[in-house]
């Protein structure tokens, strides 16, 4: 940068700081307010932590967030981490599949399939509520793992990806692999898949995050609150109207509710922003 | 880039279509399959029991936009994508543009604002809900310290802002990490050579920096606008219900509420159509323009 004066490098620093403060308030208010009684959140607010972090999230995990009406959340978060996990791993898997038969392949209404993979990016689930709701009912898949992951594994975004990434992949490797003897299937697992290592961990972070965060199709095809993800839970313990609120417990959940998805981007931050980056191409 | 097409393919008469299947079988049953039924039933009209069907062309839709409440949806709709993206966008350019110039502490202040990315919107929501709820947040208690009473569950537009603002805020990461790989790419000697020639930190920017980053702008404002659109039903679901009186209900929670709350199925389904337009507008948008990027 041209300017190297202490009064711009403060300005800078300022406007970050009010930045920071204003995304990083209401996680830290929603933090301080899951270690307090729902007493002590009537009336006057806490700026500062509580004693009742065990005691909270104790009973949030164990007994729901509202009494009645709201699994555990411990249940809740294991029925998030199957759906996070089969839709990364599903879809990685049968998009990294087709892309491999539409690069690798000639064959009869290749470019039918590409297309017709590339609607599915037209057609979001909130275009389609009722009749897809009608497919996964009749298909007999309501309230099953099943039913929240299957018909969110279809991914024009994942395959588009390993297209682009397989077309830059040289093509002496695949004639070398073949004077070698390789197969179609020996070439892909030995030589395609190892070199889409880091395509595949940064996918899987962003599709992780997709999942986990699903909010409106669990809300459509479970009805069984075991069944319930915690995303979607989330509503179920959010007081409405002026019922004198667990304001605490809720908070709780809402912590646990998005722990995973937070560490999962700050942990792998390299490939998220690679995955970030890279599925808007 | 390199060439559309292999030169150097296996041969197999089977295989592609195995490998294809699993992903074209869920497209056509769960994506295909059922947008088609959507736009069927668009033409189709059921009597109150839900005991006969009739064929009724564009009826639907005449009616949808033929209802105050319809056309006072898309209203709503437009205002809230709008104002979203718009704070969105402006929030995390200038966020972005302080985060290109500082040396010290960069990936600090990147780590913490990539936070809100992976957050649910229905989550960020609740946050926000916290915050402002009449009784126990504390943004509501401060503003009524200055003499300015909060009910978002009275207050139309009240309740409006506080969905703009709890989706804007989950939306600026996103921006944010766009807009800084935007401005890394421009190249330091154009802005220094700027710099030599007199022109201060403003008009560099007014007039270099800006319409350098104008293809990421352009990007990231369609695909806010998409994000506002189609992605917002749960802060919507969480924290107003679409009330009060409607304020905001946008489209897609709306055809929710039509279709699975009023069981309305022609109405529902006509809405879904023109939702499915809206989205594919805007992704040829995007697709037409990411193909003039290449070129760029």
């Amino acid at each position: 940068m041209v300017e190297r004066q202490p009064i711009w490098t403060f300005a800078t620093h300022a406007v970050l700081g009010l930045g920071l403060l204003i995304v990083a308030f209401p996680l830290y208010i929603t933090l301080a307010a899951s270690t307090h009684t729902a007493q002590e959140l009537l009336g006057h607010v806490p700026l500062w932590f509580g004693d009742r972090f065990v005691e909270n999230y104790a009973r949030a995990l164990t007994a729901g967030g509202r009494g009645a009406g709201s699994a555990p959340v411990l249940r809740m978060l294991a029925n998030s981490l199957v759906v996070a996990l089969v839709i990364a791993v599903g879809k990685i898997a049968i998009s990294i599949l087709s892309a491999y038969a539409i690069v690798y392949f000639r064959f009869p209404f290749r470019m039918t399939c590409f297309w017709t993979i590339f609607l599915t990016l037209m057609l979001p689930v909130e275009v389609r509520i009722m009749p897809t709701f009608k497919v996964v009912a009749d298909l007999g898949l309501l309230n099953s793992y099943a039913g929240l992951t299957i018909p969110l594994i279809a991914s024009a975004t994942a395959t588009f990806l390993f297209r682009q990434f397989f077309l830059t992949v040289p093509e002496e490797l695949t004639e070398a692999a073949r004077i070698d003897g390789a197969g179609a299937l020996r070439f892909f697992w030995s030589i395609l898949a190892p070199l889409s290592k880091t395509n595949i961990a940064a996918l899987f972070v962003i599709l992780f995050i997709f999942g986990w965060n699903q909010y409106l199709w669990p809300l459509l095809v479970t009805t069984d609150e075991t069944m319930s993800t915690v995303v979607m839970g989330i509503k179920r313990v959010v007081p409405t109207g002026d019922a004198a609120a667990e304001w605490n417990l809720v908070m709780a959940t809402v912590v646990l509710a998005m722990l995973p998805p937070v560490a999962i981007v700050v942990l792998g931050q390299r490939w998220f922003i690679k995955g970030l980056i890279e599925t808007e191409k | 880039m390199s060439a559309v097409h292999k030169r150097v393919v296996f041969r197999n008469r089977v295989l592609p279509y195995v490998l294809v299947a699993p992903q074209l079988a869920i497209t056509l049953v769960f994506f295909i399959w059922p947008a088609g039924q959507a736009l069927f039933q668009s033409l189709l009209l059921q009597d109150a029991f839900g005991l006969s069907t009739r064929f009724v062309w564009f009826e639907n839709f005449e009616r949808l936009f033929g209802d105050a409440y319809y056309l006072h949806s898309f209203r709503v709709t437009i205002v809230f994508s709008l104002a979203t993206a718009g704070l969105a966008l402006g929030a995390a350019l200038l966020l972005a543009v302080m985060a290109d110039r500082v040396i010290h502490g960069a990936v600090g202040y990147k780590t913490l604002l990539m936070a809100p990315y992976a957050i649910a919107p229905v989550v960020a929501g609740v946050l926000w809900l916290f915050m402002f709820n009449p009784t126990v947040g504390i943004i509501a208690y401060i503003l009524r310290g200055l003499g300015y009473g909060w009910n978002h569950q009275l207050n139309g537009g009240q309740a409006l802002l506080l969905v703009v603002l709890a989706a804007a805020w989950k939306q600026i990461s996103y921006n944010f990490l766009f807009f800084l790989a935007g401005l890394q790419a421009i190249p330091k000697a154009v802005i220094e050579a700027a710099a030599i020639d007199g022109a201060g930190p403003g008009t560099r920017f007014w007039w270099i920096v800006f319409p350098l980053l104008s293809p990421t702008t352009f990007f990231l404002l369609v695909v806010n606008l998409v994000y506002a659109f189609f992605d917002t039903f749960g802060i919507i679901h969480a924290v107003t219900a679409g009330g009060p009186a409607k304020a905001t209900e946008t489209l897609v929670y709306k055809v929710f509420n039509d279709g699975f709350i009023g069981l309305d199925f022609g109405g529902s389904a006509a809405q879904s159509v023109i939702l499915m337009a809206i989205v594919i507008g805007l992704t040829v948008i995007q697709f037409r323009y990411i193909e003039r990027r290449v070129v760029y």
